[in-house]
């Protein structure tokens, strides 16, 4: 059909085609079903604006929070050998197969106000977690990070070391390496891994919900919105969820053939 | 060879998988030294100990009288505060950085000021100036390996390694970027040691040559010196000549292989004998006249050069005889065909062991 | 080798055999008419434990009625009965989801209040702060959960508070009232307000404060037989089973109040 191309296999075309349309048919289900006319009011209303802002500043924060701590863990991963890392790294990255909510359950027995950390926190600063801003961004952290962890250990790893070995030859100490050749050199990793955190953690529900609750403003981002709202407004539901499922496909394609190359 | 006024001087043993390395190196400032050795004798691990990419086991490395690495003694200076720099088999320029930051860049990372201006120079030097802007990825091999050899030399090192620099290159522009190279070792002060696999780059590159096997030295000197005595069968074969081993007793040499030679001048104890294949007359019946040496021998491998041809001889010795097209015609020589071999005495080369 | 071959036919065979008993082929061997099929109930997720129990003294009555049950959220049991959805009965939380169905057309007959239910104030066991009534909520420091607006319990919550003339600002706006039980049962929470059958099913590490009749609100839970069912008498048996006195006890024991 197209010159040049390798041929697909019959069955292959068909059950790749079923793939597609399994993910594709709720999306058009969506778009049909979305009552246009109300777009701009429901989506200028306060609480989609409230809960679309806290969304976007609870995901990005979350994102950064990653950063900053999964990628030192997945440099350890991937370059230091010690006893139990195959253990330490299953443990972390258990919240991509935990169900959200047994998450959400899990840090509230760890930083809740009886959990393990939260009651001395409570005790000594009188700092609650629990239903606060602060609170849904660790509850989306929790869920998210392990994509950034995984995906950036990958990078590193394919990555050729000796780049690493020729900087230093070239006089660089470790912290310029890592900053001027390993970082640099795994950004593709690191974008990817980041993307991802932040798509998981902008659909975030269940760890959110169970860790932080739901306030309009603090703790209801966008997936909480749209579930409440299914049950009074179930127009408002479907705009919020275009709204999320836009701003998620933009990035995830833009960004993807910028930043890794589209095939 | 081991003394004062050498720059280098190391001592390097290590374990790296299954290969122990094991030797002493020196050098002199001003040196261009090779090192030689087939394929996994550990050229590379010795280039990388130098630069502390792989720390020694034991022994000891100096440079320019400073104690670099002493594991006795604890100590170890980290490869970013050695004066050494290194050109990688495959150059590893710095994919995301445009090729005047990959010069640049050793610079930087020392605090030189004006790293830009003064990395421009060096890539005037190798003659890419006008490539400055352009990513690694767009260079050809040749201009790769100039860059490579530029960021190195940018930061001026006392000790400068190459490993195998012309190994990735085409053929075609080998000889060319070997003139190149040879040029720009020449112009710069410190030391340089090549690893190379290949003799001919050895000799064109060096003043000195050090041949390496199993992570032993099993030769040093001259390139005359090394390629007229080798010590190996790495090196003989390289060289394309006889190498026997033997126990001298007056004329008479006793091969570790089994058989003898019989050789012109007297010496005593164990003995290199080298015979050239040139020197290799064959026959198809035994040879009356004068040779010492007569062996009947079985052909069992034919090979073309140009407009010589390499017949293989097994039997009492095995030895390689060069002959033209002519004359296998005339000694109906085959495969598996029954012929004598004979060397005269003088024809033969003996040396210490 | 031949009697190998002979296996792996005859499991061929019956093999097909299932298949073809799977598609539903017509043979004398498939399942007997006698057996009454189930009666399909959807039902408000407040009514799970009180429905089942409901079901297995059903199958104990003469002629024993089968069911079988779909719990959710009232109004995700109605977007799917509006979707087509296979039922004979749904048992409603609340009027205004019933509502819906009425006013579609879904519904035979007209629905009938089945049970009430009504709010209290949950704690955590021992009643740790002394909350005592409605009032005591708006005591500075103390965390408080509520329903979502938008679902019926913090729907009543709110009327309730409005009634005692008590506004608070709580921590959080649950989308459930599992969730706002679930909260205080950890002890992230102090107190919520949720249903008297919500405290009772949430155990002994929560205890329920009563709230006056005069602030209170009693939902009513219709019950009603939809257009839809496929075995009409056995659902309108179903229907009558949980109205009568035998049905009536079991949801007073899971503290649901008569219609």
């Amino acid at each position: 059909m197209f010159r040049g191309r390798q041929p697909v296999p019959l069955p292959i075309g068909i059950l790749a085609g079923a793939g597609a349309a399994f993910f594709i048919l709720p999306l058009i289900g969506l778009m049909l079903r979305a009552p246009w006319a109300n777009l701009w009011p429901d989506l200028t209303a306060p609480e989609s604006l409230l809960a679309l802002r806290l969304s976007l500043v609870a995901s990005l924060s979350a994102t950064a929070l990653a950063l900053v701590l999964g990628l030192p863990l997945a440099w350890i991963y991937a370059r230091v050998v010690f006893p139990g890392r195959t253990v330490l790294r299953a443990l972390t990255t258990l919240p991509m197969v935990l169900p959200p909510v047994v998450g959400g359950v899990a840090l509230l027995m760890a930083f809740g106000r009886r959990g393990l950390l939260g009651q001395i926190l409570d005790a000594a600063f009188g700092i609650r977690l629990p239903f606060t801003t602060a609170g849904a961004v660790m509850a989306e952290t929790f869920v998210a990070m392990p994509f950034l962890v995984l995906t950036v250990e990958a990078g590193l790893r394919s990555m050729d070391r000796r780049y690493e070995d020729a900087a230093r030859t070239l006089g660089a100490g470790r912290w310029t390496v890592l900053r001027r050749v390993t970082l640099p050199l795994v950004a593709p990793s690191l974008f990817a891994g980041a993307v991802l955190c932040w798509a998981r953690a902008l659909g975030e529900f269940g760890a959110t919900i169970t860790f932080a609750g739901n306030f309009p403003g603090r703790t209801q981002t966008l997936p909480l919105a749209v579930y409440l709202a299914l049950e009074t407004r179930p127009d408002a539901a479907i705009l919020l969820s275009l709204v999320l499922l836009v701003v998620s496909l933009v990035v995830l394609v833009v960004l993807r053939d910028r930043w890794l190359g589209s095939a | 060879m081991v003394g004062i006024g050498m720059s280098l001087l190391a001592q390097v043993r290590l374990t790296r998988g299954s290969l122990v390395l094991d030797l002493e190196v020196a050098a002199h400032e001003g040196e261009v030294v090779a090192v030689l050795g087939p394929n996994g004798a550990g050229k590379t691990s010795l280039l990388r100990a130098l630069a502390g990419l792989l720390p020694l086991t034991e022994g000891r490395i100096t440079l320019d009288g400073m104690v670099l690495e002493d594991p006795g003694a604890t100590i170890f200076v980290p490869p970013e505060q050695r004066r050494v720099g290194m050109v990688f088999q495959d150059y590893l320029l710095f994919p995301h950085l445009s090729v005047l930051e990959n010069v640049a860049f050793g610079l930087r990372s020392r605090g030189v000021r004006a790293a830009t201006t003064r990395a421009r120079g060096w890539l005037e030097r190798v003659g890419l100036a006008d490539l400055a802007d352009v990513r690694p990825t767009a260079l050809s091999g040749g201009q790769a390996q100039r860059v490579a050899l530029a960021r190195a030399l940018a930061t001026e090192p006392r000790l400068l390694l190459l490993d195998e620099p012309l190994s990735a290159l085409d053929v075609t522009i080998r000889a060319d970027t070997r003139r190149d190279l040879r040029r720009h070792l020449a112009n710069v002060s410190g030391i340089r040691l090549v690893v190379t696999h290949d003799p001919l780059e050895a000799m064109a590159l060096a003043d000195r040559l050090m041949v390496i096997e199993g992570g032993r030295l099993v030769q040093s000197g001259r390139a005359a010196e090394v390629t007229a005595r080798p010590r190996s069968r790495y090196v003989a074969d390289l060289v394309g000549v006889n190498l026997f081993r033997g126990r001298a007793k007056g004329t008479e040499v006793e091969l570790e292989t089994g058989g003898a030679l019989t050789v012109a001048d007297q010496a005593h104890g164990d003995v290199f004998a080298v015979i050239h294949p040139r020197a290799v007359a064959v026959f198809r019946q035994r040879p009356d006249g004068t040779p010492r040496n007569v062996w009947p021998l079985r052909a069992v491998d034919i090979d073309l050069h140009g407009d010589r041809v390499r017949v293989r001889l097994m039997g009492t010795v095995t030895i390689v005889a060069e002959v033209t097209p002519a004359a296998l015609a005339d000694l109906g020589l085959a495969e598996g065909r029954k012929v004598w071999a004979a060397v005269k005495a003088t024809e033969i080369s003996v040396y210490p062991a | 080798m031949t009697a190998f071959i002979q296996i792996r036919r005859s499991s061929l065979v019956a093999a097909v055999g299932l298949v073809a008993a799977a598609c539903g082929s017509p043979g004398p061997v498939s399942s007997s008419p006698a057996a009454p099929s189930p009666v399909t109930v959807f039902a408000a997720a407040s009514l799970t434990a009180a429905f089942q129990s409901m079901g297995s003294a059903a199958g104990h009555v003469n002629p024993p009625l089968l069911t079988e049950y779909n719990f959710a959220g009232s109004p995700t049991l109605v977007a799917q009965i509006q979707q087509g959805a296979p039922v004979d009965v749904f048992a409603s939380a609340d009027q205004p989801n019933m509502q819906k169905l009425v006013d579609g057309g879904l519904v035979m007959g007209s629905p009938r209040v089945f049970a009430t239910n009504r709010l209290q104030i949950v704690v955590a066991a021992g009643n740790p702060k002394g909350i005592t009534g409605l009032a005591d909520l708006v005591r500075p420091g103390l965390v408080v959960v509520l329903c979502a607006p938008a679902v019926p319990c913090g729907r009543y919550a709110a009327q309730a508070l409005e009634k005692a003339g008590v506004r608070i600002v709580p921590a959080s706006e649950e989308t459930d009232v599992k969730a706002v039980i679930g909260k205080v049962s950890l002890g992230e929470a102090d107190a919520g307000i949720v249903y008297v059958t919500d405290v009772r099913a949430g155990g002994a590490k929560v205890q329920g404060i009563a709230i006056p009749d005069t602030q209170n609100v009693v939902a009513a839970y219709p019950i009603a037989v939809m257009k839809a069912a496929s075995h009409g008498r056995a659902a309108q048996a179903f229907v009558d089973f949980v109205l009568s006195p035998q049905g009536q006890r079991i949801l007073a024991s899971f503290a649901f109040g008569g219609p």
